[in-house]
């Protein structure tokens, strides 16, 4: 199963629950595509066993072959191109990869290289795999890279995938393979106008979802009363706890010595599963 | 020579634009013939990226020797790069910041605000 | 005038939250919310009945089915995986397509055409604030580029002495276009090891403009190692430490209604009183 656990707003605690679902599994594996900042590995701390660079195509100009027509300055849409004279500047943080300027080259000026843009990190923790996807800075899509860490998913085993906040095209890029939503929501007015944001993106990609508050004073709050109001299960709800917060503050995974919070994540495990073979039906 | 001031409307007396890629005109002086001019800078003002670099490229197609500008991105620099010099705007409209240059009171803009994608690059200090 | 803007590099450290009672602690009048993808400020601002106006982030291709000879060359070429098979022809999904027009170049009988994609919608709020802030749809990219036009919406009165800009998580393209010509960065930052780690990211990334930088600690007593670790990364970073806020349960009710913070008689309301205390002193020394 591959579960996407998604927020919209940051710092609600998408990582802490993702975290420790993984370490509450019998089977799973985690994939971190908060490529920009990804913290998971922070938590696991797990032995590296291999890294893999994520590499984009740019394009690489003949300047013997080219005669300065302009059409490829004039054909890219990002405007990553310019021509001085003869000279071709090309700049690659513009670059999106796309292969127009290498087609619309009629001198067959242009081929394509390969550029790296970011690294995945491959790590064992137990028996799970933890991928941490790293853009590099500078680079402006994590796209590639969050795709990437998405293509080394097992299929026999619990894919968690920690997403990374907002609802842009890097959260639509996480979720788009997921089997099921997981979503993170904080019962304050922020975090209620953002969990809705999150809503509307799970319909859009029609994905099964539910939710888990976090942070919560009550199980009575804002999040709960409008998930009951529109059909929403909320699965668990985590009351604000300041000792599971300074755990959490040192990268400790809370799961791996407190025994309560080991059930109820075993328990929120389930219920998901429940929940997810019943949407299959 | 030719000289270019990005501007917020197409009037001599218009302020400086503060951005330079999505300006959305600017003002064209060739010091020769003395003539002013409007180039409708669109394309940069509504790339979904990359402005500044078209912006810049389309000023070096109209062979401008000098730019005026508040601030220039490191990218637009290096397609200005050896054609054309960049100077740094004053708190006035444009007109009367190519009468500045031409009298000689301009200084060269010599801080580059780092790219979208947050690369530094100094030159000059 | 000075224009401040409020960053963390982490989500959820409260970014917002200061960012709203600064906005009331220096009767700032011009403001701007630059966290386009979710943006939350004007919840707590309590202003209504904004201007709106579309946002074109870029355009999109389109597949005509009526001419469409359902080759597939398109769904092939295209490095985004945008264009899929759809009912005995192909279409495009308008999430991944980047208006590149690799397809519209290698179809054999021009099917396909471009259009104007409305990736987000612009809002500017007038009357007690002049206060521009931008959403983007979901899915989209683009977000430097309505960061931008957010800010180019801010009208800055010349009377104005502070303009408060905040910031988006995250150090991609919405923050860098945030960055370019503010003066002032103010950090948000929490003691926790995640919360470091993208602290050093974004002073690193902020460094690269000439700004000054001031940062405070929030639910600073939840890890004090870290926060004082975090207060000597300052002092070697060159960045004005300007005071720590505890955590405060009494803040969480506030969250819940949408109350500016140093409003409220609380330790936390207290604490941030202190560090804008230090940071007006700070902004008018630097003058």
């Amino acid at each position: 199963m591959k579960l996407a656990v998604l927020s919209g707003k940051g710092g609600t605690g998408k990582t802490f629950i993702s975290v420790n679902l993984v370490n509450s599994a019998e089977n799973a594996n985690y994939y971190d595509c908060d490529v920009e900042e990804p913290n998971g590995d922070l938590f696991f701390k797990s032995k590296l066993l291999q890294e893999l660079p994520v590499k984009v195509k740019m394009p690489n100009f003949d300047k013997e072959k080219c005669n300065a027509c302009h059409e490829c300055v004039e054909a890219c849409t990002f405007n990553a191109l310019a021509l001085i004279g003869k000279d071709m500047l090309l700049f690659e943080d513009v670059c999106h990869s796309c292969g127009v300027c290498t087609l619309v080259c009629k001198q067959k000026a242009i081929t394509e290289v390969d550029k790296e843009v970011g690294i995945i990190q491959v790590g064992e923790f137990g028996n799970s795999k933890i991928v941490t996807g790293k853009l590099n800075m500078g680079q402006s899509s994590g796209v590639p890279v969050i795709s990437g860490v998405l293509d080394l998913i097992e299929e026999d085993k619990l894919n968690v995938i920690d997403c990374p906040p907002g609802s842009a095209c890097s959260v639509v890029e996480s979720t788009q393979k997921a089997d099921y939503c997981l979503i993170v929501a904080e019962p304050t007015s922020f975090g209620f106008h953002n969990f809705k944001m999150v809503e509307q993106l799970a319909k859009v990609l029609n994905k099964p979802f539910a939710v888990v508050v976090n942070k919560a004073e009550s199980k009575n709050n804002m999040i709960s009363a409008y998930c009951k109001k529109n059909d929403i299960k909320v699965l668990e709800t985590f009351f604000f706890n300041r000792k599971i917060a300074q755990d959490n503050s040192r990268g400790e995974i809370c799961t791996s010595f407190d025994n309560k919070m080991k059930d109820r994540f075993v328990s929120l495990l389930e219920s998901i599963k429940d929940d997810w073979q019943r949407s299959l039906k | 020579m030719i000289i270019a001031v990005p501007v917020d409307e197409m009037e001599k007396t218009s302020p400086v634009c503060i951005s330079f890629g999505r300006a959305p005109f600017y003002l064209i002086f060739d010091d020769e013939k003395k003539t002013f001019d409007y180039f409708d800078n669109n394309s940069a003002f509504n790339a979904q990226g990359g402005a500044g670099i078209k912006a810049a490229q389309s000023l070096v197609d109209r062979n401008v020797d000098v730019v005026i500008t508040y601030r220039c991105g490191e990218n637009a620099s290096k397609v200005l790069g050896g054609k054309a010099k960049i100077y740094k705007a004053e708190n006035a409209n444009a007109k009367m910041n190519i009468e500045m240059f031409i009298a000689g009171n301009l200084q060269l803009l010599n801080k580059v605000s780092p790219g979208l994608h947050g690369h530094a690059q100094q030159s000059g200090k | 005038m000075k224009k401040i803007l409020i960053l963390s590099g982490k989500g959820g450290t409260g970014k917002t939250t200061v960012a709203a009672s600064l906005i009331e602690y220096l009767n700032s009048k011009t403001i701007a919310d630059c966290d386009v993808d979710a943006p939350n400020l004007h919840l707590i601002l309590k202003v209504k009945d904004p201007k709106e106006k579309d946002f074109i982030g870029s355009q999109k291709a389109f597949i005509d089915v009526d001419k469409c000879i359902s080759c597939g060359e398109c769904a092939e070429k295209c490095r985004f995986d945008a264009i899929h098979p759809f009912e005995g022809s192909y279409k495009v999904d308008e999430i991944s397509c980047e208006g590149c027009s690799l397809c519209s170049l290698v179809c054999p009988v021009s099917a396909v055409s471009f259009y104007d994609d409305k990736s987000g919608t612009l809002q500017k709020y007038t009357g007690t604030y002049d206060f521009s802030t931008a959403c983007l749809k979901l899915g989209r990219g683009n977000s430097g580029k309505l960061v931008s036009e957010v800010k180019r919406n801010m009208i800055i009165a010349e009377t104005e002495e502070y303009a408060v800009l905040d910031g988006s998580p995250g150090i991609g393209c919405p923050v860098i276009a945030s960055i370019s010509g503010v003066d002032w960065v103010l950090l948000v930052a929490e003691p926790t090891l995640s919360g470091f780690s993208d602290l050093k990211r974004i002073v690193t990334t902020a460094k690269a403009f000439e700004l000054k930088m001031g940062l405070c600690v929030n639910k600073a007593d939840i890890n004090m190692e870290i926060t004082n670790e975090i207060i000597d990364y300052c002092k070697d970073e060159g960045v004005y430490y300007l005071g720590l806020i505890p955590y405060d349960k009494t803040v969480l009710k506030a969250l819940k209604s949408s109350k500016l913070i140093i409003d409220i008689p609380c330790e936390a309301g207290n604490a941030l009183r202190n560090v804008f205390k230090e940071f007006k002193q700070v902004l008018e020394n630097e003058k």
